[in-house]
């Protein structure tokens, strides 16, 4: 059981640097979630949390002791790699004990740990085959159980479910939350897919080009992106972003999307979006808030009519596309309302939940 | 009424079609067995040849009977030569030999390949295709040479390498050793970089590494590594006969050539009987692990 | 309070830090080094140093006691002998290695036509010619060849033709030398191209077949193309393998008759281990160096190209 700090963590490979100042503090038995396109750094952080790449700048401490130069044996950390990365020669039972029997524990503590890990992990049956006669899932929950069984300080997680099919990659997705709520082990997590990200973390980090861009709990950073980029991350399918001018309109705002279509901004927002009266914006608004309009609809619902262009039915919902001054829309119907392609519908925009982007620091105003 | 008739049309000639697709198939295939048997021949006859032989009395052999036939079987030159000290004395240092050569070969490249292939260190990446091309360089291109070297080795120290067999210990690695790190480099690298992080992260050191994941796990490699250190051993002709004299010290290859060609007379049955059990160990374990040596074979060029 | 004992251990740990992560690398640098100490010692001692050696002895008398500067080639060059071996080098290698490459190519085609189950019966079998000691199966054409008892004279003289001098006439002990080293070492090559052929994946001969290409063009336009690496590697192979080739000719004529077959190496062998002569031995096997170093040099290019691609 251990909490995790990172200070101003760099990564430089020749001249690039792939990881540029990362602060970080993971609290005890807390399950963080580094998220970000490939290249983001992330990887190269959890890495650097291992041990298996050197720190070219900054600081990593377990429990307050700085571990830079700790070789990746002695942190006491487990990781699971995205291919399992499961000895082939040996079978499972000999792959979940292989880091005890180095250690030299006694033949029935490695027993019993094995056994209990397998007994967690549902995996009992499989513990004599070798790791070529298992299922993907299978070989995934053996690389969870050769992590659990060291009973380490933390667990490292590296892209643990991008190998496996979208069916299974769910089931394990539970999986890994249910053992976490069972073992209650400080755990990183680096996934590209933001639905992981969402699912399973306390806190989620997003990262982008080796810094982070927004740190907080997943709801929070559904609702409350603090920069474009978070915006644009989180969520599928992903927010709408539309170019608009902010303008005066009497007392309150008007965003201005089209020559035809602006939209009143909600009074209590008015004071928060006044400095930026006359700049060029970017409007954001997530689909399912783009919806058909309703005759008793809230106060800060804006109807528009719109061409509707492609029609995507999901079963429990309608995607509807329509464009607006020639960027498209994403927008939610329900699947009764009969939306048809040509067709012009009248659609309305909730906008208690729209952001205004600053288009030159991408920050969420 | 048209439309049935459409069907029908279009239905004929594909039909046709595909029969006479799966005709040129079967001459294809009748074509292809007639040109292996004939191709086989040509690469069997030789050896064959030599089991006919080896079966024949020299007054068979002498005779103006069929010569791919034979008219009395004899286990007589087998018997003869197993049972003569200098044919058994050639087999047993060829054997001594090339398991000890095997032995130092897999010592001296297993763990260089390991440092080459995992950990990099100065010049390490100058010293892999310094490898490869010692792997080029002939035995023809370094006999002399070598010759002169033990020669003045012996001026200096009064140890004496010509015509003694172990010699053969010194020169052969320089054949062997260099192909097989190169073929284990080739495995070494093809092992996923996540394993060797894998035991990094479960408390491995860099020895129990090789010993408990990339010796296991490149075991085919290993073995294909073997089965080629042991076979240039057990061939290898021109070091010998360079290098030893004495009929105490000869290998086979050089031993049938010296000894059972006596001047000009040529005791067939005897020098073919001596071939083919010369060349019976290579091709035993090349019967049992003939995909180690294949992979082993293609490995050598098609890996790096 | 964390913040507080993070930045106490800085304080303690910061001198120490950077010389143990660099202490670890470097011990991690000198184990390797020591690993592959062998390795280096064998090449240098045995590969390397008589690599240059040879120049050194090849410009020595023949008693090896006064420097003689080039005077070693130029007697050479003036021998009548020394140009037939370097005509019958080339030729040697050169037609051996086009048709060890031809027959490999057309035999793996054959092994690749039949059904998958019988592949490695077939292959097994044939791949049994390399795998003899060649200085034992060219005893078995020694053998075939025999003037008196060739068995090949025998079938010919079955149909009235015969008999050959197999390795009595120069121009047949040519052939000789050349058949035997084809049949040795064209297996190889049927493996490789094997290999190859199994690597190129069928769909582009679907897509071919589709697009109306006849087995022919199917041959040139797709097999040739996915195979041409491996082609040319193993063709550089085989032409040093062929070229330093000791063991064939050796066995089968010792170069005669009249020298007519001899190769660098066997001719190097007569002069510098059975004449004596080592300077002049040495010499002649120099000249295998540049053919080899040229094969070399090509091999080495298409591995960093590879290596290249493969990053």
């Amino acid at each position: 059981m251990a909490q995790v700090t990172l200070r101003k963590i760099v990564k430089m490979y020749d001249d690039t640097e792939a990881v540029r100042g990362i602060d970080l503090d993971i609290a005890d038995k807390e399950f963080v979630v580094l998220v970000g396109p490939s290249g983001c750094g992330k990887s190269t952080t959890l890495r650097m949390i291992a041990g298996l790449e050197e720190i070219s700048g900054g600081e990593i401490a377990v429990d307050g002791e700085i571990v830079n130069d700790v070789p990746p044996k002695d942190r006491d950390m487990a990781m699971v790699f995205q291919n399992y990365a499961l000895y082939p020669h040996m079978s499972v039972y000999q792959n979940m004990s292989f880091g005890l029997r180095l250690k030299k524990y006694p033949k029935e503590e490695i027993d019993k740990r094995v056994q209990e890990a397998a007994r967690i992990l549902d995996i009992k049956d499989l513990l004599e085959r070798k790791p070529r006669q298992l299922s993907g899932g299978q070989r995934q929950r053996v690389a969870m159980g050769r992590a659990i069984v060291r009973n380490p300080k933390v667990f490292l997680f590296d892209e643990p479910l991008s190998n496996l099919d979208a069916k299974l990659r769910v089931q394990m997705r539970t999986e890994i939350k249910r053992v976490h709520q069972k073992v209650r082990t400080t755990t990183v997590y680096v996934t590209h897919d933001q639905v992981e990200a969402m699912t399973l973390a306390d806190r989620v980090v997003v990262m982008n080009k080796g810094k982070i861009e927004q740190i907080g709990a997943p709801n929070f950073l559904y609702h409350s992106p603090a920069t474009r980029f978070v915006a644009g991350f989180i969520g599928s399918p992903a927010m709408n972003f539309l170019p608009c001018k902010l303008e005066q309109a009497g007392d309150g705002l008007n965003v201005r999307l089209s020559d035809t279509i602006a939209f009143a901004v909600p009074a209590e927002r008015v004071q928060r979006y006044r400095p930026h009266v006359g700049q060029d914006l970017t409007f954001g608004i997530r689909p399912e808030h783009v919806t058909e309009a309703q005759p008793n609809g809230s106060k800060n619902l804006a109807m528009f009519d719109a061409g509707i262009e492609v029609v995507e039915p999901m079963g429990n919902e309608t995607m509807v596309f329509f464009s607006i001054n020639g960027t498209e829309v994403c927008g939610r119907t329900d699947p009764n309302a009969g939306a048809k392609v040509g067709a012009t519908a009248k659609m309305a925009a909730h906008l208690d939940h729209m952001h205004l982007i600053d288009n030159a620091s991408g920050r969420v105003l | 009424m048209t439309a049935a008739e459409a069907t029908i049309d279009h239905g004929a000639p594909t039909r046709a079609r595909y029969g006479s697709m799966s005709r040129d198939r079967r001459w294809a295939l009748r074509w292809s067995y007639f040109f292996l048997v004939l191709f086989a021949i040509f690469f069997l006859t030789p050896p064959l040849y030599m089991f006919i032989t080896s079966l024949k009395t020299s007054h068979e052999i002498s005779a103006a009977t069929n010569p791919w036939w034979v008219f009395h079987p004899t286990l007589s030159n087998y018997i003869e030569l197993l049972t003569s000290s200098t044919y058994i004395t050639f087999f047993r240092n060829s054997a001594i030999v090339s398991i000890f050569v095997v032995c130092i070969t897999m010592l001296i490249s297993v763990p260089a390949a390991f440092a080459l292939a995992r950990m990099r260190f100065w010049g390490s990446a100058m010293l892999a295709t310094g490898v490869f091309l010692t792997y080029l360089v002939p035995d023809s291109l370094l006999f002399i040479p070598l010759f002169k070297m033990f020669a003045v080795f012996n001026e200096w120290t009064g140890i004496q390498l010509i015509n003694k067999w172990w010699v053969l210990l010194i020169v052969y690695p320089t054949l062997t050793v260099p192909f097989a790190t190169w073929i284990m480099i080739g495995y070494f690298a093809s092992i996923p970089k996540e394993l060797d992080e894998a035991a990094l992260m479960d408390g491995a050191n860099y020895r129990q590494i090789l010993m408990k994941i990339f010796i296991p796990v490149a075991l085919p490699g290993l073995i294909a590594a073997t089965i080629f250190a042991f076979t240039v051993s057990w061939a290898q002709f021109l070091y010998p006969l360079a290098f030893l004299t004495s009929p105490d010290q000869l290998v086979l290859p050089v031993g049938i050539i010296t000894t059972l060609i006596k001047g000009d007379v040529y005791n067939w049955g005897q020098i073919m009987t001596g071939a083919l059990l010369g060349a019976a160990p290579p091709l035993i374990i090349y019967a049992f692990l003939m995909d180690y040596y294949i992979a082993g074979l293609t490995a050598g060029a098609t890996k790096g | 309070m964390v913040d507080a004992v993070i930045s106490d251990v800085r304080e303690l740990s910061a001198p120490r830090r950077k010389s143990g992560m660099r202490r670890m690398l470097q011990r991690k640098s000198t184990i390797a080094f020591f690993m592959a100490l062998p390795l280096l010692l064998l090449i240098s001692l045995l590969v390397l140093y008589p690599a240059f050696y040879a120049v050194h002895l090849a410009t020595l008398n023949k008693s090896m006691q006064r420097f003689v500067g080039l005077s070693n080639f130029t007697f050479l060059f003036k021998r009548e002998t020394f140009w037939m071996v370097v005509r019958q080098s080339c030729l040697f290698a050169l037609s051996a290695v086009f048709f060890k490459a031809l027959i490999g190519f057309i035999v793996a085609h054959f092994v690749h036509n039949i059904p998958a189950k019988g592949q490695r019966k077939w292959r097994g079998m044939l791949l049994i010619p390399w795998v003899i000691p060649p200085a034992m199966s060219t005893l078995a054409w020694l053998w075939l060849f025999d003037p008196s008892y060739s068995a090949f004279n025998w079938i010919l003289a079955l149909f009235g033709f015969g008999p050959v001098a197999w390795t009595g006439d120069a121009y047949w002990a040519r052939f000789s030398v050349i058949l035997i080293n084809v049949w040795y070492g064209a297996p190889f090559f049927l493996i490789m191209y094997l290999a190859a052929l199994k690597s190129v994946p069928e769909q582009l001969y679907e897509a071919a077949a589709i697009d109306g290409a006849s087995w022919w063009q199917r041959i040139w336009y797709v097999t040739l193309p996915m195979m041409r690496n491996i082609i040319a590697i193993t063709v550089l192979f085989s032409t040093i393998v062929t070229f330093a080739n000791f063991d064939i000719v050796q066995v089968l004529t010792a170069g005669g008759p009249i020298d007519k077959t001899h190769v660098f190496a066997t001719w190097a062998f007569r002069l510098g281990i059975q004449g004596g002569d080592i300077p002049l031995g040495a010499s002649v096997s120099l000249f295998m160096f540049p053919i080899l170093a040229f094969c070399a040099i090509f091999i080495l290019r298409d591995i960093h190209r590879r290596g290249n691609e493969a990053s």
